[in-house]
């Protein structure tokens, strides 16, 4: 039996440990892990506290994230909690496994310490792996700070466990400028905590040798397709208990979130849509940005994967301009929040809004309040021009000559 | 550990975990492998998949020829979901969570995701400690995708990227020796195993799953598309090859103790295995007998240090 770990009522967590913390609170049964950088603390805090007794489960130190993932699909298969961590390179190569793990419907929690894909290597922060696991069925969370690194940990056991979900989930967290910042952190305690997240239930476990199960079947052009659809169309209507696990956290914690969650938005003209720790600064910069007679607000999304495209067209219904910032290489398109965004906009005849995309902080750049203001600045006037008054797609503190596209 | 050896009858009257229902092609060594492992112990069995042979021909959607848990995830990682779930296993039954016999744990692959594609995961496996016995159906090539060479394929074999031709003998490089590579991670139990050789495959088998730690079985699983032989000849073609040594029957406890289970009393020549098999029928051509000459020399050389081996007890 793993020993309590006592917690003060504040404590001061980078978002690496606050996770590390909510994986030991939801008593997790196996996590198979490699290290990479900037996930890496979260897989060495959790040794330290298998070392001191504070968890009773299996830790597998794998060869590669391919073996991590593979190692999490087989323990989460065989029937209990499950969970990992990676960054970068390191999902890249998990990738192959992620869609295993989605089309058989295993719940693990991933950590994903978001970082930038090489070439060339890169260890700082970017979305770009955030990105790569758009179109791989699990659900994809994001956080802003290291509480809320914490917060969706526990949140992301419920949702994923839930019988009528039964889909794995990613948790994002912003590489270094998250995951290595430390921050005041309220924790719930550890017998709270696990009260919260809950016994998990088991669904034709592998090691029920009464009931045996095959898992990973092959299909054809028979019945491929309505097995995917099945996944899309469960993960598409996670959205109800992903919104009712966020209310039973609220009533717990006091700490609301929405799939989408809007920062002055009442009576915007002009508004950004990030992910991240951006999202913070965006906040800071709109503040200055009204101070300067410029009506501007911040959207951002929680819950990239299933998609909230309702949520975010009603908040920015009554904007004349709105900048998606992405924060990964489009590679020949325009970002993936302007596309998903724009597209969630369109549906809405009324709407008139003019758009722009803003590429930026590849491989840990910094995104400035300079560069945000400057982008509120550039929205007023596509406000008041009524059209849009640059190139759709900007690259944001690029040296050299400017980058823009149509 | 090995006393009680099923024998054929009691074998016969196991319990069938492995439905006749399946789409393996006719003469097909492994479903004999299959029944072999999941008949020659009583109690629970757990099984990992790699892509292969077996995943596309016993778990086809909606149907499932597995009377036993089973998973399969892609070509390189049976061993690591087997793997996984042995954690599970550890860890839920520390917690009072699972409550029945202890299971073994298996994993299955071809020579494909064996020698080549999912060596690493074996490896890393192996390396942890992991209690499973992993299973590997040698048929020397990658037939579940038409016929390729594997680290597995002998040399002078025709394949389909491989092929011989107006100038070449098919398949330059030769076999790679994975039991010694097993043997060499520090295994306690590794062997080779032919299904034509009942009994010892029976006994080593057993004595596979009954030892604590990552054990390795190399079952030899004669093809009949690949190896291009008539169907109702699988178990003499397996006969060949361990009467001509080139699939000598051995095994080493420890990472180091070898011992021979099979001497054929009249050895064979390579040819009279050669030379039934379309693989190889392009050897006999003059300019490429000397390579016959070569398989000849490797196997008595093999031979002789296997038996070096085991009289030095190294």
């Amino acid at each position: 039996m793993a020993s309590k770990y006592e917690l003060s009522k504040i404590e001061v967590w980078d978002g690496n440990m606050a996770a590390s913390h909510a994986l030991r609170q939801a008593q997790i049964d196996v996590v198979a892990a490699y290290p990479i950088t900037p996930s890496t603390p979260i897989v060495q805090n959790y040794g330290k506290f298998l070392s001191d007794g504070y968890i009773d489960g299996e830790f597998v130190m794998v060869e590669s994230e391919h073996a991590a993932m593979s190692a999490c699909v087989g323990a989460a298969a065989a029937g209990g909690r499950v969970a990992t961590a990676t960054s970068s390179q390191g999902f890249a190569l998990m990738i192959e496994v992620m869609y295993q793990a989605s089309g058989m419907r295993v719940p693990i929690v991933l950590n994903l310490v978001n970082r930038a894909l090489a070439a060339p290597l890169n260890v700082n922060g970017d979305h770009s792996d955030m990105y790569l696991s758009r179109d791989c069925g699990w659900i994809n969370l994001c956080t802003y700070n290291p509480q809320e690194a914490y917060d969706f940990n526990l949140m992301a056991f419920r949702i994923s466990e839930d019988m009528r979900v039964r889909i794995p989930t990613i948790v994002n967290q912003d590489g270094f400028i998250c995951s290595h910042t430390a921050q005041n952190v309220q924790p719930l305690s550890d017998d709270e905590a696990y009260a919260f997240v809950g016994e998990y239930k088991t669904k034709n476990a592998l090691l029920d040798f009464s009931k045996p199960a095959t898992y990973g079947a092959q299909t054809e052009e028979d019945w491929h397709f309505e097995h995917k659809a099945q996944l899309h169309h469960d993960l598409m209507n996670s959205v109800g208990v992903i919104e009712e696990v966020f209310e039973e956290f609220a009533k717990l914690t006091g700490r609301k979130y929405s799939l989408v969650e809007s920062y002055d938005m009442s009576d915007a003209e002009v508004a950004i849509v990030a992910l991240g720790t951006t999202v913070e600064s965006a906040r800071v910069a709109a503040k200055s940005a009204r101070e300067k007679g410029i009506r501007a607000g911040v959207v951002s999304i929680r819950s990239l994967r299933p998609f909230p495209y309702k949520q975010v067209a009603e908040a920015l219904q009554n904007c004349k301009a709105v900048a998606m910032l992405d924060r990964s290489l489009p590679a020949g398109a325009m970002g993936m929040l302007f596309n998903e965004v724009g597209v969630a906009l369109l549906q809405n005849a009324q709407n008139k809004a003019i758009l722009s995309n803003y590429i930026y902080g590849l491989g840990g750049r910094d995104m400035t309040q300079e560069a945000l203001l400057n982008i509120y600045h550039e929205l007023n006037e596509n406000a008041k021009a009524g059209k849009l008054t640059h190139e759709t797609q900007q690259f944001v503190g690029l040296r050299g000559k400017k980058m823009a596209f149509n | 550990m090995t006393k009680d050896v099923k024998n054929l009858k009691q074998f016969s009257k196991s319990a069938e975990k492995f439905e006749g229902a399946n789409l393996l092609c006719p003469g097909c060594a492994h479903g004999m492998i299959i029944r072999e492992v999941l008949n020659s112990v009583d109690g629970h069995i757990l099984i990992g998949n790699s892509t292969g042979c077996i995943e596309v021909s016993t778990a086809v959607y909606p149907y499932t020829s597995w009377d036993v848990p089973w998973i399969h995830i892609g070509f390189e990682n049976g061993s690591t979901a087997v793997a996984g779930a042995e954690a599970m296993y550890k860890a839920l039954k520390r917690k009072g969570k699972y409550q029945g016999e202890k299971p073994r744990f298996v994993a299955f692959g071809g020579d494909g995701a064996t020698y080549d594609i999912g060596f690493q995961w074996i490896s890393g496996c192996f390396e942890r400690g992991h209690d499973f016995t992993y299973v590997c159906f040698d048929n020397e090539v990658y037939a579940n995708t038409g016929g390729q060479r594997s680290g597995s394929t002998p040399l002078g074999s025709s394949t389909s990227t491989t092929p011989a031709g107006r100038v070449s003998y098919g398949k330059k490089e030769k076999k790679k020796d994975l039991l010694a590579i097993m043997a060499a991670h520090g295994s306690p139990y590794v062997a080779q195993v032919a299904p034509n050789k009942w009994k010892d495959m029976n006994k080593k088998i057993k004595t596979a799953l009954d030892t604590e730690g990552p054990t390795f079985i190399n079952a030899l699983s004669a093809c009949t598309t690949e190896w291009r032989f008539d169907c109702n000849n699988t178990v003499e073609m397996m006969d060949l090859a361990v009467d001509s040594l080139v699939f000598p029957l051995y095994e080493i406890v420890n990472g180091h103790e070898l011992r021979i289970t099979y001497r054929p009393k009249n050895i064979i020549p390579v040819r009279d295995y050669l030379g039934v098999q379309g693989r190889f029928k392009h050897l006999f051509k003059p300019e490429n007998e000397h390579i016959i000459e070569q398989i000849q020399k490797d196997v008595d050389k093999k031979w002789e240090m296997l038996q070096k081996r085991e009289e030095a007890g190294v």
